[in-house]
């Protein structure tokens, strides 16, 4: 159980993580979402003592990580940079870190056979491919069999059964009993693999939920109406007591009514359809919509920003 | 690559049965017991995983390499060169001519005493060794008691070799018989020196965070001091100068010798103690910095 109560982290005049509570449970696959520089990799650097917070605190099964006598059998993690000397090869990396905490040297080969590196053991690790150097990080959090993981960005370089395989990894993990804090960008990964979400932006929480809820809360369904005849479908519309907003390229959105009703009621009233379609809001866009007003590196494409009236609704299960 | 599918045998899973998301209002969480032995870490066991790392990358290996090739090197060179010239050295102790090479040599251990720490934060590694190890101060010990004993051992080696090389080149050449004063403090006196002047580095290369920066920063101190005082014609500075050129760290090397560049200034074993304390003052600040710093 890792449990953050007020956690702050001041770089200077800049705000990496404000105030942020939220406890990560056993047994589940709690997901840790945020757009860049959302403060997701400065909260881990935290729990695990390597930054010291500007306020709050943050306990690892109820201590300070700092006064763990063996932590890499209680947390084991994955961090954002490698942290492995490149001349170093697998197995003597995995062997200084056996030793500093008094794990059996034998654990180096179990987990080099684990994340299937165990033909290049003793190659450099300045020749790893980005996955397999992700792989020797996965394999330096299990070295002490821990009770909780913590793994920042762990599909990052991984092929399509890389990826796989991490799913399957952390659910396991998490079926065994243990703690399993992921962090990831991507809302559709951690669709398939947590069963807890927390969602963060500017380092502020902007969500604490569980993955049904928030799938339940987003998975929006509407009906996309193109017509010529606007105000004669409103007025149609309107009568029949149906509610439109307003969508992208002067298009309707019509929540609610199957797509089948709205169509007859056009008909019913000669209003002319050039476009009627059912839609499905993605979590993907769902997440966006929520970190949107929070994310700080914006690209400049000229892509339309989200239509305004979903970014009102983002709100309505926004806590903390 | 072959993904072996089930990560380890483990006999917890059975003791928390499923839907754990069903969120018990008693906080009746799942815990995982591992098989593997609870120990409380110690020292012992910063200096078994320092000792590793040291052992197991080719640069350090390399390091210590170039310092024993050119301590001994220069050694056998010039008792060669001299034995050659078929002098008269007139009951001089043939000891200090180990000194080239060790003040080439001390280059090495800086080298190598600055990349035990600096190069850490280069790769990232310092972040790993941090979490493996959260009390800061105990991964300092060790990198410092590790560095410190093999600067010293092989250093120790190296003068010794080098030392009886010189006595048994240049015995017929009226060279003096080293007393056993002598022969300690040509060996192990000096040994103990460099070993201390690496250690030094070690710290500043904690405390600068930038290999190549530290290095300079080492290199500049032993040097600069000597350079400095060449360059002090105006007499007022005369004692400014006298004072550099005796603490400079090639003079100070050069009294264990007893042959110092000059009369006035330490003497002794005062390099000694000198190093020591300047080597306590930094690890102390690199401490104080490792705590408070974010890593
Ligand atoms: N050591 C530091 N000094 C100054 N600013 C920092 C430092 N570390 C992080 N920051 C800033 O804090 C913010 C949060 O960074 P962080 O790396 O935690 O974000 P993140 O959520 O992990 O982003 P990403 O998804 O890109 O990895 C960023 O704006 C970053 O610039
Ligand atoms: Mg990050």
């Amino acid at each position: 159980m890792i449990e953050l109560e007020g956690l702050t982290k001041r770089y200077g005049e800049k705000v990496a993580v404000d105030n942020l509570t939220f406890t990560v449970r056993p047994g589940i696959v709690t997901g840790f979402l945020g757009p860049n520089g959302a403060g997701k990799s400065t909260t881990m650097r935290m729990i695990l003592g390597l930054d010291h917070p500007t306020a709050g605190d943050v306990r690892v099964d109820g201590t300070h990580y700092d006064r763990l006598k063996d932590p890499l059998t209680n947390i084991g993690a994955l961090l954002e940079a490698k942290g492995v000397h490149p001349g170093r090869s697998a197995q003597n990396h995995l062997l200084w870190l056996a030793q500093s905490n008094g794990i059996p040297e034998r654990r180096v080969r179990e987990v080099l056979d684990e994340v299937g590196l165990t033909a290049v053991a003793r190659k450099k690790a300045k020749g790893f491919s980005l996955g397999m150097g992700q792989r020797l990080g996965i394999a330096a959090a299990l070295l002490g069999d821990p009770r909780i993981l913590m793994f920042d960005e762990p599909v990052n370089g991984l092929d399509p059964e890389g990826i796989h395989w991490i799913r399957t990894l952390m659910k396991s993990l998490a079926e065994q009993g243990r703690t399993v804090f992921v962090s990831s960008h991507l809302m559709s990964e951690m669709a398939l693999t947590a069963d807890h979400l927390v969602v963060i932006g500017q380092g502020r929480l902007l969500a604490d939920t569980s993955m049904a809820e928030f799938i339940e809360r987003n998975s929006r369904s509407y009906v996309r109406v193109r017509t010529p005849q606007r105000e004669a479908l409103l007025d149609a519309l309107h009568r029949a007591g149906v509610t439109a907003v307003d969508g992208a390229d002067g298009t309707l959105e019509v929540d609610g009514t199957p797509a089948e009703a709205i169509g007859e009621l056009a008909a019913r009233n000669g209003v002319v359809l050039h476009e009627l379609s059912p839609q499905q809001a993605s979590l993907e866009e769902a997440f966006m919509q929520l970190t949107a007003e929070s994310v700080e590196y914006h690209a400049h494409t000229g892509a339309p920003l989200p239509p305004q009236q979903q970014q009102q609704w983002g709100e309505s299960w926004r806590k903390g | 690559m072959s993904t072996p599918q089930p990560p380890m045998p483990q006999s917890a899973a059975a003791e928390w049965p499923a839907a754990p998301g069903a969120a018990p209002s008693a906080p009746a969480y799942p815990t995982y017991t591992s098989p593997i032995p609870v120990v409380r870490t110690h020292l012992g066991h910063a200096l078994a995983s320092e000792w590793t790392k040291i052992r197991s990358v080719r640069s350090t290996m390399w390091t210590l390499g170039v310092l024993v090739a050119l301590v001994v090197g220069i050694g056998l060179l010039t008792g060669l060169v001299i034995a050659n010239a078929d002098p008269d050295l007139g009951g001089e102790s043939p000891l200090s001519l180990g000194f080239f090479g060790l003040l080439l040599g001390s280059m090495c251990l800086i080298t190598l005493g600055v990349l035990t720490t600096a190069s850490e934060y280069g790769t990232g590694m310092i972040r790993t060794t941090m979490v493996a190890c959260p009390s800061r101060g105990r991964v300092l010990a060790a990198k410092a008691l590790v560095f410190f004993l093999v600067a010293f051992v092989v250093t120790l080696v190296c003068a010794s070799v080098v030392g009886l090389l010189h006595v048994s080149l240049l015995e017929e050449y009226n060279a003096a018989e080293p007393t056993g004063e002598e022969w300690l403090k040509g060996t192990v006196g000096v040994s103990l020196y460099l070993a201390l002047l690496g250690t030094l580095s070690l710290a500043v290369g904690s405390i600068v965070r930038h290999s190549a920066g530290a290095i300079t920063i080492m290199i500049a101190a032993v040097l600069a001091p000597l350079v400095i005082a060449l360059f002090m014609f105006s007499s007022s500075l005369r004692d400014v100068q006298q004072a550099l050129f005796e603490y400079s760290i090639p003079n100070q090397m050069s009294i264990f010798y007893a042959n110092s560049l000059s009369e006035s200034g330490p003497s002794d074993w005062d390099p000694l103690w000198i190093m020591l304390a300047v080597t306590a003052a930094a690890l102390a600040g690199a401490f104080a910095l490792l705590k408070k710093r974010d890593v």
